[in-house]
């Protein structure tokens, strides 16, 4: 991407925007495009996700961390409503989203990823890829009996997921089966699937698992790049590298709550958070915790 | 032996009333099972619901035959939906045990004595209902070839049921090859990855069990009018599954798999009965081995030895794609 020599970058913005937000749980930002309070999730007698609040910048790439078994990814369900959670209301740009099914999520412009990649395996990749177009008028019953009236649009929609497929490059691969794909390169169509939807905000859930160093270094590139082109991106990683690579904030939680929030380079001295990855009484020798 | 009659029973078989009610109802589990996913083991149902609403309306109601017919798509959609809206926000395997009850519920109120006033019980309605249907038989001959040989009837049915199979074949290539068909197979391979791009799945199976449960009724129709009676016992589990056996057997979600699966399955069982019995009666097999009464039943299990192999040697049945396959094992 070219710019020009005066303009600031998307990132520039993002971190202008967040340069004087406090770093505390919950902290309030400049422009949030979601904001959640009081989201609980139990299962059985686990509390899985306990979220007092927290809000999702607008036009930042905000990384999810934690230790596993944190809630990141059940927060995930529930923001996108493919869980259901015990309590609480969260909206996306305003739009109060508690109770609305997930294909309704993603027609409103939030789209999600999964952990483990569902590439639709006996489709073509482009297939996949034409399958994430939204208002396809082919997809109604009755107008797919008649092609006249939607092959036009199906030609639009074929060119914009040619053109979404050499970014990423698996253009190569448009016509082969998904399953032919390496992990790898399912990630990348996975992501390159949820574009095709025109999201806002995209839900990355650990994009970058099981993806060799080469390729991690161009999903990277893929993800500053949705930063650019004015989507918000929230992703949920454990490689804290990555994470202070790309991300603009940092939510961490634990034991299913926001225990702290900030930019990348101070949040991962927050004595919170070295407890909720190495416990709270690491520092101390046995018979010190003992006392 | 007489080959020239074994061969003339196997083929007007292989083209006859029977198996184009078997590929009826195997195109509409394609579009369940092959395309959709969607386990459904109550298709018997399907096929019950539309025969006998034809025999009651013509029979107790003196309703015309082409208004039934109506009233049977109406009833299979119906029924589609009364399946569907509690079973398809739920996990596959739901569906699969709904259906099955369901079309045995469907049998056994059938063939119940309650009601056997409206169906019949277990002697279900015959009558000539398909009065109006033949009335307008162009072909007041029938057929006398050489290998392929029907009565006027039959042979109205035959070419009126391949007329219809040859329409739903059609629909379902053009479906399929359209955006709604993109969906469809998405659904099968993952529904919460379709879900997560907007796309409602609950209606796009919804729609896949209507248009699968309709076909099925159509199925019913040529069961019902070719043999001029309906019998609760004909609409068992058996004829679900032998459905199944054609759609496996043709290949799963393959245009015309279900076509050739049926036209090979009921050449076999015809060719298989034909030739055991040809033997038996020349004594080539003793009778210590097998006497004329057994070879209805080794016929199925010869049939069924056949459908093993197959799954053995050539899993994605005869017209898919052994690549497909294979990928799906890797996943």
């Amino acid at each position: 991407m070219t710019l020009a020599p005066n303009s600031t970058t998307k990132k520039e913005v993002a971190v202008a925007a967040l340069k004087n937000v406090a770093t505390i749980p919950g902290v309030k930002k400049p422009d949030p495009i979601v904001i959640a309070d009081n989201v609980v999730r139990k299962f059985g007698g686990l509390t899985a996700v306990d979220v007092e609040h927290v809000e999702i910048q607008r036009g930042a790439i905000t990384a999810l961390i934690g230790p596993n078994g944190a809630g990141k990814t059940t927060f995930f369900n529930l923001l996108t409503g493919f869980d259901k959670p015990d309590s609480g209301n969260w909206t996306f740009n305003g739009t109060a989203l508690a109770g609305v099914a997930p294909h309704k999520v993603a027609r409103l412009g939030m789209v999600r990823t999964f952990q483990l990649t569902k590439a639709l395996f006996r489709l073509s990749v482009l297939d996949n890829m034409r399958l994430g177009a939204r208002h396809q008028k082919g997809e109604g019953i009755l107008r797919a009996l008649i092609p006249t009236l939607w092959k036009a649009q199906e030609n639009q929609i074929t060119k914009q997921a040619m053109e979404l497929l050499t970014r990423f490059k698996l253009d190569a691969k448009a016509d082969d089966f998904a399953a032919a794909l390496s992990g790898g390169q399912r990630k990348l169509l996975e992501m390159a699937r949820a574009l095709m939807v025109e999201p806002e905000l995209v839900m990355l859930d650990e994009p970058m698992a099981g993806v060799n160093p080469a390729l991690t270094q161009s999903l990277l590139g893929h993800i500053k790049d949705l930063r650019e082109q004015g989507m918000t991106v929230l992703f949920v990683e454990h490689d804290m590298d990555m994470v202070r690579d790309i991300s603009d904030w940092v939510i961490v939680m634990a034991q299913g709550k926001v225990v702290a929030e900030g930019p990348p380079e101070s949040v991962m001295s927050n004595p919170a958070v070295i407890d909720a990855y190495l416990g709270a009484h690491h520092d101390q020798t046995l018979e010190e915790g003992e006392n | 032996m007489d080959w020239t009659f074994i061969f003339q029973q196997s083929i007007s078989s292989a083209v006859g009333v029977n198996a184009i009610i078997f590929a009826l109802a195997a195109i509409g589990l394609n579009m369940h099972f092959g395309y959709t996913g969607l386990l459904n083991f109550g298709q018997a149902g399907f096929l019950a619901v539309g025969a006998y609403t034809v025999a009651v309306l013509v029979v107790n109601f003196d309703v015309s035959v082409w208004i039934a017919f109506l009233a049977g798509i109406f009833a299979a959609i119906l029924l589609a939906l009364l399946l569907g809206v509690p079973t398809l926000r739920l996990r596959a395997d739901y569906l699969a045990i709904v259906t099955i009850a369901t079309a045995e519920i469907i049998r056994q109120v059938a063939r119940s004595v309650t009601l056997r006033e409206y169906f019949g019980g277990s002697d279900g309605i015959t009558g000539k209902f398909g009065a109006d249907f033949f009335a307008i038989n162009p072909f007041p001959a029938g057929l006398d070839l050489p290998l392929l040989r029907y009565t006027p009837n039959d042979l109205w049915v035959v070419v009126v049921g391949w007329g219809l199979v040859v329409i739903f074949v059609f629909f379902t290539y053009l479906m399929m090859r359209s955006p709604w068909g993109r969906v469809i197979k998405a659904i099968r391979e993952d529904e919460e990855a379709v879900r997560s791009l907007g796309k409602n799945v609950y209606l796009y199976k919804m729609q896949s069990l209507v248009l699968g449960g309709v076909v099925g009724a159509f199925a019913g129709f040529v069961y019902a009018i070719s043999r001029q009676s309906v019998q609760p016992d004909n609409y068992s589990t058996a004829l679900t599954f032998f459905a199944y056996a054609v759609l496996i057997l043709g290949g799963a979600a393959r245009v015309l798999g279900p076509v050739v699966g049926a036209v090979i399955f009921w050449f076999l069982l015809v060719f298989i009965e034909q030739t055991l019995r040809g033997l038996v009666n020349i004594d080539k097999i003793p009778d210590w081995l097998m006497n004329q009464n057994q070879v209805g039943q080794v016929r199925f299990m010869l049939v069924g030895l056949g459908l093993m192999l197959l799954m053995i040697y050539r899993p994605q049945g005869i017209f898919g794609d052994k690549k497909e396959l294979a990928l799906d094992a890797r996943a």
